[in-house]
């Protein structure tokens, strides 16, 4: 939408004055902006955009076929390669549905971590986006420092699971590893200086003219939009919906922490944009109360249920029944009972929904994956018409879409 | 002889099977069971036909027949505050009793209940898009059209989504190979030259991470540089490394542990 105030397109020495003179405008696949590969088919009328058609699929690796073809376990590398950005929260949501398939309780301990790793995940997912949304605006400040930060809780995470990116960090029934020696200290230190960083990066941005000229008023989606396209995250509550699964289905500890949820509704990307930096803040705030609920947990990682779940490593190494059932277990694969289950969780991009059709055997007979940017995508068809071409970057970039997740 | 595998399911079974396995079954529970659920339950059935209902991990279930999925799905929308479509997708059962189950997967935000109205069509017959109801529907169903191949009668934009334009074959059906077509090696050769040329020219190419060591014109390896062209098939001569220190490549430097620091404070 442009506004008074705004930058608008002069020519010097071109004029428009053709009755039909529409132009047709592929953005991407290639593009920097697009965050993967998104192809853009706009309708221009001068800079203006009439129709818009994104078109998706240059990163389809069948995951959904893929996971038909596997054992539950080994599917879990796999989900990472969802949301790239916050992998720990893909695996999550796997295993989470897969608990909930086969009814499983997971120790104390276990919950604590997952929480840990779901927190600083949000919390790298967010920081690289202001980073990337940033830099796409020309805030080039604002990208190195949220990167800085991002890569200390990289380096976090790599202490704890040895991967920066692809963590593979949360098994069914649990967690691989408790977490190594210093951790809880480092994360502390991390938090401990959280404040001052985000307000390093309010002060860049918060007032910034260009910053506002690029973000008010622009992308307005509205509430009754943002429901039938299905939005989710941070995408549905700038649109003035309050609903965050955390909150409203509690899963894991979320219900014994205390944390706010921020709503606003503007619904433009100036909106959005202030959701992100609230929910670190939020972020922040449970993983300080995660942090103090480690202490009190047992030393259980993985649930006992010796049908679907392997026995700890001790048990493995000097049981022969432990052994045995472990050897079925890794080659043959889980059985869950047959039934089906769809189980929500709140990822940093929106709802990441994982529906699992069992028929008995090792092999999940239908597995899909609700990817919340699937729709944050498709939004864009409905969204970008009469908005200018600047305004796309700025609203792919608010949007929070990744290709990983899309595409599948 | 090759043992016999069934054609119309060519996915993966497991090595192992056993024949006295009885799964274990999911708990379903009565709809009475919850009073929200119970509630719109009655509201749907006072006008629908529903074949079946139950709850599963919290979730109500209704199955319904195909023809009234667009007017159930209605009725949850408009009266029974259902204002989500979370995700619509099919499931294969062709082999089984030649149908495709479709699914929705329904959200209420103000009563905090997630519902899934299932029903089942034929692979011939089509369903009617949601699409009026939840703008979602639109990109789910063209991903269900893709993937299975199940045409939605009234969709504004019925195409294909993930997989390209003129790919043929529905991906996510169970008759789908899993592994590509070795014939399809020969398909260009075949086509442009005749089959007499296959000697001549050789198979495409067709794994794009392929390196032959030996073709100096199209692949380089570092430490291992020769000029381009030159014939390695005998032997190829040794590549010494060089270091500035003894004249060689200028920047780099031999490793010299006494040299180096080791950076202790992240903060530094």
């Amino acid at each position: 939408m442009q506004q008074a105030n705004r930058l608008r397109p002069f020519f010097e020495n071109i004029t428009f004055d053709r009755a039909d003179n529409e132009l047709i405008l592929n953005f991407g696949p290639q593009h920097p902006s697009a965050h993967g590969q998104l192809r853009l088919m706009l309708h221009l009328q001068q800079e203006q955009i009439t129709k818009a058609y994104p078109d998706i699929g240059y990163l389809h690796r069948g995951m959904e076929k893929m996971a038909e073809n596997m054992i539950y376990n080994e599917f879990m590398p796999t989900t990472d390669r969802m949301d790239y950005i916050a992998s720990s929260s893909n695996n999550y949501g796997f295993a989470l549905a897969v608990e909930k398939l086969i009814g499983l309780e997971v120790p104390r301990r276990a919950k604590v971590i997952r929480m840990m790793l779901l927190e600083t995940n949000r919390l790298m997912s967010h920081l690289f986006w202001l980073a990337t949304t940033a830099l796409d605006i020309g805030a080039m400040t604002v990208f190195l420092f949220a990167f800085r930060e991002r890569e200390y809780l990289m380096d976090l995470i790599e202490d704890y699971c040895g991967a920066r990116l692809t963590h593979a960090a949360v098994r069914i029934g649990g967690v691989p590893l408790d977490l190594p020696d210093n951790f809880i200290a480092d994360l502390r230190k991390f938090l401990d200086k959280l404040p001052e960083n985000i307000k390093d990066y309010e002060d860049l941005l918060d007032t910034n003219r260009i910053w506002l000229m690029r973000m008010e008023n622009v992308g307005v989606i509205s509430k009754e939009m943002a429901q039938s396209w299905g939005c989710s995250g941070v995408m549905l509550r700038a649109s003035g919906v309050e609903w965050d699964i955390r909150k409203e289905e509690p899963y894991e500890l979320y219900d014994e922490v205390d944390f706010n949820v921020p709503v606003s509704d503007k619904g433009d990307n100036y909106a959005r944009y202030k959701l992100y930096m609230a929910e670190m803040r939020e972020s922040a705030k449970i993983l300080y109360q995660v942090l103090d609920m480690y202490e009190g947990t047992g030393p259980e990682l993985m649930a006992h249920a010796p049908q679907y779940i392997s026995a700890p490593k001790i048990d493995i190494m000097t049981q022969n029944y432990s052994l045995m059932q472990h050897f079925v277990l890794v080659t043959q694969g889980m059985r869950p009972p047959v039934g089906e289950v769809y189980v929500a969780t709140e990822s940093p991009k929106g709802e990441l929904g994982y529906y699992i059709n069992s028929q008995g055997g090792a092999y999940p007979y239908r597995l899909k994956l609700r990817a919340p940017s699937f729709w944050h995508t498709g939004i864009l068809s409905d969204l970008l018409p009469g908005h200018y071409i600047p305004d796309v970057v700025s609203i792919i970039g608010t949007t929070n879409i990744v290709f990983g997740e899309v595409d599948r | 002889m090759r043992a016999y595998t069934p054609k119309d399911d060519v996915q993966k079974k497991p090595y192992y099977t056993d024949r006295y396995w009885v799964a274990p079954q999911v708990a379903k529970s009565d709809v009475s069971e919850d009073a929200v659920f119970a509630a719109d339950f009655e509201a749907i059935k006072a006008k629908f036909d529903v074949l079946d209902a139950y709850i599963q991990v919290g979730q109500m279930v209704i199955v319904i027949n195909a023809a009234d999925n667009f007017g159930v799905i209605e009725l949850m929308k408009n009266e029974l505050a259902y204002n989500q479509l979370s995700e619509l997708s099919a499931i294969d059962w062709l082999a089984q009793e030649g149908k495709f189950e479709i699914f929705y997967q329904m959200l209420s935000m103000s009563k905090r209940k997630r519902v899934r109205v299932k029903c089942k069509i034929s692979e011939k017959e089509s369903i009617q898009s949601v699409e009026k109801l939840f703008r979602s529907a639109d990109w789910s169903e063209r991903e269900m059209y893709d993937m299975f191949g199940v045409v939605v009668n009234n969709h504004p934009f019925m195409k294909r989504i993930l997989m390209p334009d003129d790919w043929e074959g529905f991906p996510l059906r169970k008759t789908y190979p899993l592994q590509g077509d070795e014939f399809a090696q020969w398909y260009e050769v075949d086509k442009l030259f005749g089959k007499e040329a296959r000697e001549i020219i050789g198979p495409e190419i067709r794994d794009s991470a392929r390196v032959d060591r030996y073709d100096t014109e199209r692949f380089a390896r570092l430490g291992h540089e020769v000029p381009r062209g030159a014939d390695i098939s005998q032997g190829e001569p040794d590549t010494p490394l060089c270091y500035q220190e003894n004249e060689g490549v200028f920047m780099i430097e031999k490793f010299d542990a006494e040299k180096s620091v080791v950076i202790s404070d992240r903060d530094r």
